[in-house]
Formats: structure tokens, sequence, C-alpha cells
């Protein structure tokens, strides 16, 4: 339940309901189709039903003849638009040309071929029907490690391998690790194709102004600042004439964190017909072409002593890519290899990437991105490894834990660990689930034929993207703080919130700065003409990339305000607090109004000081942070069905200082519920040509309130030391723990038939099918 | 060709010619100016865009605008009363039975209805109540704790 502030209190800590949610609950807050302007033209896309074809010719006349079309453009037309961006960079990568509408080629269901621009939305997609369009259809691939045999259609003609990049990392000696190891264990993991589904499309509203050459873009995404540099890259604008504002966003999990086809290809229309025109994206474009994510088939081996000292890892990772590069694609594997040791003491890793085109919409970010597909490799492998070793999974995991004395500690991947108590929160879920109870319960379940499983994963994560040389576009994020005449408050963010809540956690972080209260201030983002730049809203950064540069710049504020106050107090010796400025000899106070208003007034000012009260921080995190956390697991499985029965679900998660509880339990909930859905449900599927069978929400299993049980969140806290904040991120923690906690429970549940792995989604006739063979895959 | 409709939506009369296809979420949110309801799918899987009709809650975007003719609407922006949050808007604040909104007017439409039909529901109930709207951002734990807020504040 949460508190109603009415006056100065300390906030940061407290459970405080959203300032962003009046609008929202009222159905007044303004999404991208509710954008309306005058002499507005609507855009259709039409595209590719075949995942691989050669365009042999288009003809638009029948649609052109339409009443109401006034335009339709295909890839002939669009000149010198440059390409989608990659943002990724790797040795030898091979990167296609992605021109915004098709050439020659289509290479994937959904690629954009033409665009209808009509006067009314049903005329715009009328005239998809009347465009003709001839293909001729060649062999497709959809599964990557099909894609690699000998002999397989090649995604893109000039590479017959279908090879994007291979890479390499390891750390230590994984050689002699494996050499000297008493037990090897070897699974192949997959993490399947997702479709992440924000349940507000995209959409994109693009309005050229001919006379200032300047054009407003609004988008729904993640990264207003980074879409304007590369969206007026592609149309050859002026960076500083172009706009782009994000209004309320329905929902992004990594797949708004992009530049699209269609974000350039309005503009492209916009300046075309000279008028503003809005495309939105209907659900089945969202499944064919918005970024998918995970794809992974993995390969891992594990090595350890006897005694369950774990001594190395190896890992061959399969990235399905799909047809081409969007904004972070080939980069998104690198992130499980750096992630891969997890929470243990693994000196000796060895990673392989293949990433590998198929004929599918590509895979990008999405929430986790890299980062649940390793915890699922190194959670299943201890499991694994516990099985093998004949020790509980709990016991396994605390001995190899890297120890709270050992940070900030140095992984075998490169990374250095902030801070951490990792056995804390896996101690406490087992407290909380009563495990050894737990463990007596199963043994009569199973005596009385039933099939009960307990399920353990303990996850690290890396978030707070992240200091700026380990990222392709800077890692700092920045803040504006003005203080208005009136003494009201406007805090600018670069991220760009949608859903997480920064409104109400910056206000109350900068309330309690500041002292003012919470309906004083005004939290602005996601608007290139108003806030300065800033990255954005993605890797669960902007509390704790964001928060600090806050921070910092309502510190640098404070500073001239006690300047104003000493003259307004005729003192030197002035400090600020709860609002006010006080005299430390005389006691006499002003407020922060009466020093705003001064400020601005400028009649009398302090020595070397500007005039007005607004102070802007770009703050570049010195390391990432990472969280940490133990979920359990208590499932059972119906023998007869397979179906998988949710039992308990118990999350501690530590995500270091908690500014609102209650939007952290949101997002850890929010979070299990995605891993969930993975775990059980959800599977992007094509078929041997390429077609997306899942192409609509009829297809595609997202979890609905009935298919989710309640969570048990609590939380250790181990404040990093990274930032002043002492806040770790907790977007993503949630999905990243869920998939392993659950699918170890099943594994437990079926461990007596000699089930040592199973593959997700956990569905009813894969598990029914595993129970009927007696265990064997 | 195009048929006049009338109706009521949200308490006011309203009248227009629409093409018999349209489907009532857009004659909603783009000739009457209600952007309120959402549209997620356009396969009623979704729940978006869901609506009261009636006194029904119905998914607007698998209905033509004519089939509304003569019939009442309300949707999220005609819940509040003289600026006082419906109490299903009232604890979804509360609880933050919201994240990023989109599915909000949808489900606090469908949760009315729920609370309408069932003052008390358990748990089990609420859950069953909200299958058809679908939210991407809370795991719909803390919808849950809402609706049971407001039946607990119905019931007090």
């Amino acid at each position: 339940m949460a508190t109603t502030i009415t006056k100065t209190e300390t906030l940061v800590g407290k459970s405080i309901r959203r300032q962003e949610d009046p609008r929202l609950i009222t159905g007044t807050a303004t999404y991208v189709d509710d954008i309306k302007m005058p002499g507005m033209h609507h855009a259709c896309i039409l595209r590719s039903p075949h995942a691989a074809a050669r365009i042999r010719s288009i003809n638009v006349q029948p649609a052109l003849a339409l009443p109401g079309v006034v335009a339709v453009f295909t890839g002939a037309d669009i000149g010198s638009v440059g390409p989608v961006p990659c943002g990724a960079s790797l040795p030898g990568l091979r990167i296609p040309p992605h021109s915004i509408l098709a050439k020659d080629r289509v290479y994937f269901v959904g690629h954009p071929v033409a665009v209808a621009v009509a006067t009314d939305r049903y005329v715009a997609a009328d005239a998809l029907d009347l465009i003709e369009v001839e293909y001729d259809p060649t062999p497709a691939v959809a599964d990557p490690e099909k894609a690699l045999e000998p002999g397989a259609p090649a995604v893109h003609p000039e590479w017959t391998d279908n090879i994007a990049f291979t890479y390499h990392q390891e750390g230590g000696e994984p050689e002699k690790s494996f050499a000297e190891a008493e037990v090897v264990v070897k699974q192949r993991i997959i993490s399947q194709r997702l479709i992440p589904t924000a349940m507000e499309t995209r959409g994109v509203v693009a309005d050229y102004h001919g006379a200032e050459k300047s054009l407003n873009l609004y988008s729904s995404t993640q990264i207003p600042h980074l879409m304007r540099t590369l969206v007026a890259q592609m149309l050859g604008l002026a960076e500083n004439r172009l706009r782009v504002v994000t209004p309320e966003v329905g929902g992004g999990f990594g797949s708004k964190l992009n530049v699209y086809a269609e974000e350039a290809l309005m503009g492209f229309v916009s300046m075309r017909i000279g008028k503003p025109v809005k495309w939105i994206e209907s659900r089945r474009e969202n499944f064919q072409c918005t970024i998918h994510g995970r794809g992974h088939v993995d390969y891992y081996e594990i090595a350890a002593r006897r005694d369950g000292t774990v001594l190395g890892l190896r890992l061959k990772l399969i990235q399905d890519l799909g047809a081409y590069h969007q904004l972070l694609t080939p980069a998104i594997p690198t992130l499980s290899v750096l992630m891969m040791p997890g929470l243990y003491k693994f000196r000796n890793i060895s990673a392989d990437i293949i990433g590998v085109f198929t004929n599918c919409v590509p895979t990008d970010a999405y929430r986790g991105a890299g980062r649940p597909e390793a915890t699922h490799g190194v959670e299943r492998m201890m499991d694994l490894l516990a099985a093998e070793l004949h020790m509980d999974p709990a016991e396994l995991r605390l001995i190899n834990f890297i120890g709270m004395d050992e940070f900030p500690y140095s992984t075998a991947t490169g990374l250095s660990y902030d801070s951490g108590n990792y056995a804390e929160p896996l101690k406490k879920a087992l407290d909380i689930v009563e495990y050894h109870k737990l463990r007596d319960q199963q043994k009569q379940a199973k005596a009385a034929g039933r099939l009960m499983g307990i399920g353990i994963s303990t996850y690290g994560e890396i978030c707070a993207f992240g200091p700026s040389p380990a990222t392709p576009a800077g890692g700092w994020e920045s803040a504006t703080v003005k203080i208005e005449p009136s003494g009201k408050v406007t805090v600018m963010t670069g991220t760009s919130p949608h859903g997480q809540g920064e409104e109400t956690t910056f206000a109350q972080i900068a309330a309690d700065e500041l002292g003012v209260a919470l309906d004083d201030i005004m939290v602005v983002h996601g608007d290139t003409a108003v806030v300065q730049y800033g990255i954005g809203t993605f890797g669960s950064r902007a509390t704790a990339v964001g928060g600090p540069a806050l921070y910092y710049a309502l510190q640098d504020l404070k500073k001239k305000i006690v300047k104003f106050g000493e003259v307004l107090l005729e003192s030197d010796d002035v400090s600020f607090a709860a609002g006010q400025c006080i005299c430390n000899r005389t006691g006499k106070t002003v407020s922060l109004a009466q020093v705003a208003g001064a400020s601005y007034r400028a009649m009398k000012l302090p020595p070397n000081t500007e005039p007005g009260l607004v102070a802007t921080h770009f703050w570049e995190p010195p390391n990432f942070a990472f969280p940490f956390g133990a979920h359990i697991v208590v499932s059972e499985v119906d023998r007869d069905t397979g179906q998988v029965r949710l039992v308990r679900y118990v999350a501690v998660d530590d995500c270091g200082n908690i500014i609102n509880p209650l939007l952290v339990d949101g997002q850890v909930h929010g979070g299990v519920v995605q891993g969930l859905g993975q775990a059980l449900y959800e599977q992007a599927v094509y078929d041997e040509n390429g077609q997306l069978i899942t192409g609509e929400l009829m297809d595609y299993a997202l979890p609905k309130a009935t298919m989710v049980p309640w969570i048990e969140s609590s939380h250790t806290v181990t404040p990093s030391p990274v930032n002043p904040l002492g806040v770790k991120g907790v977007g993503e923690a949630g999905t990243i723990g869920a998939s392993p906690a659950i699918v170890n429970s099943v594994v437990d549940a079926l461990s007596g038939l000699g089930v040592r792995h199973i593959d997700m989604p956990l569905t009813p006739e894969r598990v029914w099918n595993l129970i009927q063979a007696g265990g064997a895959a | 060709m195009t048929r006049k409709i009338t109706l009521t939506i949200n308490g006011k009369p309203f009248s227009h010619e629409v093409e018999p296809r349209m489907l009532l979420i857009h004659y909603l949110r783009e000739v009457a100016g209600f952007t309120g309801p959402h549209i997620g799918c356009e396969t009623s899987i979704c729940g978006a865009c869901t609506v009261a009709l009636d006194g029904k809650a119905v998914k607007s975007c698998t209905m033509f605008a004519v089939q509304a003719d003569g019939r009442d609407v309300l949707t999220i922006e005609g819940l509040a009363s003289n600026g006082d949050l419906h109490p299903v808007q009232e604890a979804f604040w509360n609880q933050h039975g919201l994240q990023c909104g989109f599915c909000t007017p949808g489900m606090i439409m469908a949760a009315r209805q729920l609370l309408e039909r069932n003052p008390h529901p358990t748990e089990d109930e609420i859950r069953h109540g909200l299958e058809g709207n679908l939210c991407r951002c809370t795991g719909y734990q803390h919808i849950v704790n809402a609706v049971k807020e407001a039946a607990a504040k119905a019931g007090a």
C-alpha cells in the first residue's frame, strides 16, 4: 500500500505511489497513436510474404489509382536514404546493407517492400492490396544450426557459410582446467527465440517543415537522442533540425532500444509529401518486424573436482542473428560471454560465439539481453553438476560463490564485480521456503507417486550500462535541474522512462536533496528539443546512471543556492536544508522560492556567480553495477498431462539501495513473469520455409493472470560502491533469475525418471512426452 | 457509402456518418476523440480496447461502430465523476497496478465489471476475471492487489 505524501519528509526509501499515474489511469495520456495533426496522412507498409525471394517487379499504379492514396514508395524511390544502422562492432563483422525498403531481394517474412500513403488509415491499408509484386521465391533457412550445414541456403548470397562473425574469449587456463578435472559435465541448452511484445506496438509520426528543413519525429522509443543522431544521418538532415519526441511509451523491454527502418521511412515520406504522416505498427507487423530476443543454441561443458569445486567452463554459443543486424544485434551474445561465470569462482573460461544469419527477423536486446541466456546456462550446469556428484544444489552453489571479502572481484571474463554477498539471498530464500522441510515433503510426494520439484537459481547480472569505453554510444547519463523563479523545480533527465517510474523516483531524490514537496517537482524526459543529450533507458541503467547524474546536478545547485542565500541573509555562514537557507549565526531564514526569485531578478549577484538556478551534470560511471539474488521455485508436474504447476515462487533480490520499494517490487514481478513466460509458454516458431507460425497473440502464449503464481518477493541490500546513491538496477533481475529456477524445479521433479535436462518452453506436450519416454530426451 | 449512427459516449450524445466497416475502437479514438481505450492486438486477445457497452465490458476492436448505434458506451475517460477517481482507478494508483499504462484503461474497465459481478472475489476469481486482458509489465500481482483493495473499500 502506497503512502500519500503531503509534506516534506524523507522520501527516498518509501513506497510512494507514482506521479505519472493520474494521466494513465484516466485515459488521458498521449501515446504516438493518440497524436493528430492538421493534414496528417496515414501510411501502411507492404511486407514480404516470403522468407527469401527475388523481387522481379513491383507495380504500384493500381494502388495510386485508389481515391485517397497520395503516394506509394518502393525501394527504387528512396534514393540516398542511408541504411538502418548497426551500432555494434566486432572484428571481421559482416554487415549486410540494410535498406529501409527492399531493393531487389527480400530476406525475411515481413521485410518492408513498399509504403502506401493515404488520407485515411483504412484507405492506406486497402492500397496495400492493390500493389502488385512479382516474387521469385528462393530457398530459405530459419534454423541457425541448419544454416551452418554445408549446402544450406545462403541468406545473403555473398556469404555462403551464413556466418556473420565468430568471436573467441578466454580467461585463465581453460584447457588445463579441463585436463585436470575429476568431473566434466556437458549439455546442449537452448534459449529459444522470444517475441518481446510490448503492449503498445511501435509507431511513428513524422512532420517535416520544408521552409526550415526541420523534421519532428514522434516515436515510441527508449532512446530519443541516439535516434535523433542516427536518423539525421540516414536522412541527410542536420541533427539540430531533427527533433525526436517520445510521448508516452507503452512498454519496450529492449524492443524499442533500436532504430528501425520505419523511423527514417516516415521522415522520408513526410519530406516527400510535405505533410505529417503517421504509421502505427499492427500486432502482426510487431511480431514479424520488431526485433526478437534470445535465439541461442549453447553447448556447455563444466569442469569440477569431486568435492564440487568448479574449475572451468566452456561454451560454444550459436547465435541466431536473423537476416540483418539491428542496432545491437551482434553485441548481445558477447554479454552472455561476459556473464557466463555467474556468481562463482570460475577462474578458467573459454567461449566461442558463432553469429549466424537466418531468414528471420533480427534478434537484439530483449529484457536481460544475453544475461538471461548466460544465467540459464550456468545455473542449469550447476544443477547438472550437482546431480552428477549427488550433491545438494544449494550446497554446491554455497561452496563455489565468490566470498564477500573478495570484492571488487576480477572475473575470468574481465569484469570487476562491484560488491556482493552472494550467500545471503540464497540463505534467506532457503529459510523462506523452509528448504529442509520441503525436501522431506518431496520424498513423501515421491512415495505417493507425485512429481514435486524444487529449483534454485542464483543469478548475477551486469547492469547500469555503463562506462563509456565499454559501450558503443557512450555510457554516461545526463540531468539538468532548474529551479524556476517561483521555486518550483524542473528535472530534465536524459533517460527515457517508459513505465519504470523515474518521474517518481527522480522526484523523490530531488525532493530530499532540495527539501521541497514531491508535487513541486516536474520530471521531464523524451524530447530532444527540451532535454539535453542523453543515452536512454535500457540495461537497468536509468536509476543507476541517470540517478547519480541527477544527484550531482543537485549538489552543484545546492552550492549555488547557498551563495544566493549568503547575499540575501548578508552572512558568510549559511547552510541550506529542508527547503530554506539559514544563517547559522542569527537563525534568520529565506525560503528556496525567495532565493530562486532573487537569483533570476539578479539585483545583487554573489561574486563570480551567474544569474538563475540551473545546473546540468553529465555523469560517467566508473564501472557497471552487479545486482544478484536467489530465486527458488517449488513445482508440481501432472504425470498424466505434463502440466507444470508452480506451487511457490520465492525471489530474494539484491539491487543495492532501494529508492521506492513499491516500484522495485513491480519490476521484480514483471521481470519474473517475463522469465516465466520463456520457461513455460513463449516461443517464436518459424517453419522450415521461414514462415512465422506464431504470428499473432492468438498463437504466441503470453502469460495471462491465471498463468502465473503469487511471487514472494524480498530483498537483501548490498549498496553499490560505484555510485553515490548505492543503487544497482532492477529492471532485468527478475527475468534473469526466473527461467533457470523454474526449469531446475521441473527437472528436479522428473529426476526420478532419469531426466537431467529439458529445453524451454516446458509445454505440457514436451513434458508429457518425456514422462512417456521414461525420461529419455 | 456511410451510415449514420447515434450513440451515447460517457453520458454525452454523439452522431456521425461512418463507414460500415469502421471498428468501434477506431470510431471512439479517431472520430469521437476518446483515445483512452487502446489498440494492442486487433484480435480480441489483449483487451486494451475494453469499454463498457450498455454496462457490459466488450472489446471494441472486435465490433463495428454501426453495431453501437443507439447504445451507451462508457470509456475510461468517463469513469471518474466530478474529478473524483473511480475506486478501481484509485486502487490501481495506490497499489502500483500499472507501469507503462497501455493496458491500464482496458484492465480497469475489466476490473470494474469483475467487481460489479462479484464484489468480493478471491485471488483466483480476480485472476480468472482478468484473463482476457494482457499486461506485459506488472506480472499481474499488483493488479490483483488493486482489485482486492477496490473490493475491500467498496465493502467497508
